[in-house]
């Protein structure tokens, strides 16, 4: 017997979701050719545009991450910032190597911290990372490897729910508290800062600026790709189904643990890329980064924008950032308020997000 | 029949000094039909958790064939090839039909092959059969989530069949069911068996005698009595503890 099933229709947000995307992703890449137009030219855009802007980006790349850990795979990780320092002080350690003699103290190999605090030899984990690709790699690999070590202990005791959130807060919060301290090795409290250029570009030139506003940009795209490509196939439906009834999942031969520490260490990887691409751009990384309120707001974004549909991630990391930019300077006592109320909003009458209410929007004016 | 055998012998499950199964033993032959009942608090859903792997015996021997299934976890068990339905329909409720059926579908299980899976057309085929078998046809690409309770203990019971395996566990599939309902689900899982074996748990007696097959009574986590539908009626024990009341 043989039985045809029709395709399912295709979904029209969808291609108009893909569309106002596509003139996002353009509209951004033109803006450090505009501010590399004369200042009193009409579409001059400012450097601060520009550079708070490429930080967006990276805030997007993490929203991105935590959307395919919250979104698809059910795994409302509070402690996502700290793969994002990693990647940041995995890029920080690079940069420090590159300084050389160019520090405070001229010391050929060590950094002016090591120099202070008396060190006489490079220590061993800080070797290699004068390396590009080696760092690069360490980028990837170290929040990788803190995920797959926490997912796995986490998953195979069927930790979920709220106790997974407080353990992966209780993680970031470990590692601030460790990277505070001096004898670390990375550079205590103060972290690094004082970089002076990354593949032989000098850092704080508009050309760096841009070079940096780029990559970011590519990093967003691609990441973006990844996961949309990812969450189509098999895998992605089978990351739905744990997220809404992991014991019915595991009754149907799926393996969980696997299939969500898959999902979490991507994740992780994703989130060190966007630390990585910040760092040079803010010129600073310091263990403030691994705050557990760091971590809780990049959720906000993402239940802001819409969980589980990438785009509403991107969406929501930009939207709340611009309207923090704007109120931390407009009005700056009032910030933690707007930040609070907006998820208590979000949670009460957006469920789905801006993405959701677009959705509804076009529902309504279709009928 | 080729078929493995399900044995389960002298299993006892103890919750804080409450023995939810007491020296319970039981076989179920390749291809067989059997139906489960029993009161409340009887164990039959203990039972199933023993068997899938959910819950640990705390003594007894449980095989599938020549496996023991007490050292194996939900998943290996289920690849192994018992599956099971719950008594409350548990499909995923934002995928399809489709999608249902294709989560459920025989196939490997591993992340990376779950990422590069591809929809044959065998596959396919596969799916829009068992949905067919079902009745949901026209229902293939709605999602699960919007399905009536009748048709939602269908389709569960089409994931039993497309993850094609060798014993069927199906805690009470017609709880909430219409006369109608429960009649078809009734000729689906007797089309069932014969290829394969089936555990069905249920208390609707009506139910059981349309299956018309071999009915074991469970009683305070132990087998109160064994045989035909008239049977176990006529039992006094039975009549008793269960059917007297």
């Amino acid at each position: 017997m043989s039985v045809a099933l029709s395709a399912p229709p295709p979904s029209r947000l969808r291609l108009g979701l893909r569309a106002g995307l596509g003139v996002a992703v353009l509209l951004l890449a033109a803006l450090p050719t505009l501010n590399a137009l004369p200042a009193d030219h009409a579409l001059h855009v400012s450097d601060f545009i520009v550079s708070v802007t490429g930080k967006w980006i990276c805030y997007a790349i993490l929203a991105l991450s935590l959307d395919l850990a919250w979104g698809y795979a059910g795994i409302l990780s509070l402690g996502h910032g700290a793969f994002f320092a990693l990647g940041g002080y995995a890029m920080g350690m690079h940069l420090m190597r590159l300084i050389g003699p160019r520090g405070a103290y001229g010391h050929p190999v060590l950094p002016d911290f090591m120099v202070f605090l008396g060190y006489t030899d490079l220590p061993w984990f800080w070797q290699g990372f004068q390396y590009f690709p080696y760092a690069m790699l360490m980028v990837l690999l170290v929040p990788g490897a803190l995920a797959l070590v926490v997912g796995f202990l986490a998953f195979r005791s069927r930790i979920t729910g709220v106790y997974l959130s407080i353990l992966t807060q209780a993680m970031t919060y470990a590692l601030m508290l460790a990277f505070f301290r001096n004898d670390m090795g990375f550079g205590g409290n103060n972290g690094f800062t004082d970089f002076k250029e990354l593949l032989g570009m000098p850092l704080g030139t508009p050309a760096a600026r841009a070079m940096l506003f780029y990559a970011s940009l590519v990093a967003l795209v691609g990441s973006f790709l990844i996961c949309a490509a990812l969450t189509r196939t098999k895998y992605g439906r089978v990351l739905t189904a744990i997220r809404d009834a992991e014991s019915r999942a595991r009754f149907l031969g799926y393996d969980t643990t696997q299939h969500k520490l898959f999902a979490f260490v991507l994740s992780a990887m994703l989130a060190g890329l966007a630390g990585a691409l910040y760092v040079p751009q803010v010129g600073i990384i310091n263990p403030g980064e691994f705050s557990p309120g760091n971590s809780i707001e990049a959720v906000i974004w993402v239940a802001v924008g819409g969980r589980g549909t990438l785009a509403g991630a991107v969406l929501g990391a930009f939207s709340v950032n611009a309207l923090k930019t704007w109120l931390t300077s407009a009005a700056p006592d009032l910030w933690l308020f707007v930040l609070g109320g907006l998820f208590v909003a979000v949670t009460l009458f957006l469920p789905r997000g801006l993405i959701g209410l677009f959705d509804r929007l076009r529902r309504r004016r279709a009928s | 029949m080729t078929g493995r055998a399900l044995y389960l012998d002298g299993v006892s499950v103890v919750f804080d000094g409450f023995r939810a199964l007491n020296n319970l033993s039981l076989i179920v032959e390749p291809g067989e039909l059997r139906a489960v009942i029993g009161p409340n608090g009887a164990g039959k859903t203990t039972m199933m958790d023993v068997i899938t792997g959910k819950t640990r015996p705390t003594a007894g021997t449980v095989r599938f064939g020549d496996t023991d299934l007490t050292r194996l976890d939900e998943p290996s068990i289920a690849t192994l090839g018992i599956g099971r339905k719950f008594q409350k329909p548990t499909v995923f409720d934002q995928l399809t039909v489709f999608e249902n059926l294709e989560l459920a579908l025989k196939a490997p299980r591993g992340p990376i092959a779950c990422v590069k899976w591809h929809l044959s057309g065998e596959a396919r085929d596969r799916i829009a059969q068992v949905t067919e078998e079902v009745g949901l046809l026209a229902r293939a690409h709605d999602p699960a989530g919007i399905l009536s309770h009748g048709q939602r203990q269908w389709l569960e019971i089409g994931m039993l069949l497309a993850q094609d395996p060798e014993l069927l566990l199906v805690d009470e599939p017609v709880a909430g069911m219409t006369d109608a309902e429960t009649e078809h689900t009734a000729a689906m899982l007797v089309g069932i068996a014969g290829t394969r074996s089936v555990v069905v748990v249920e208390h609707d007696l009506e139910f059981v005698r349309a299956l018309g097959r071999r009915v074991t009574v469970l009683h305070e986590g132990s087998v109160l009595s064994e045989g035909s539908i008239d049977h176990v009626q006529n039992d006094p024990r039975v009549i008793e503890v269960y059917l007297g009341r």
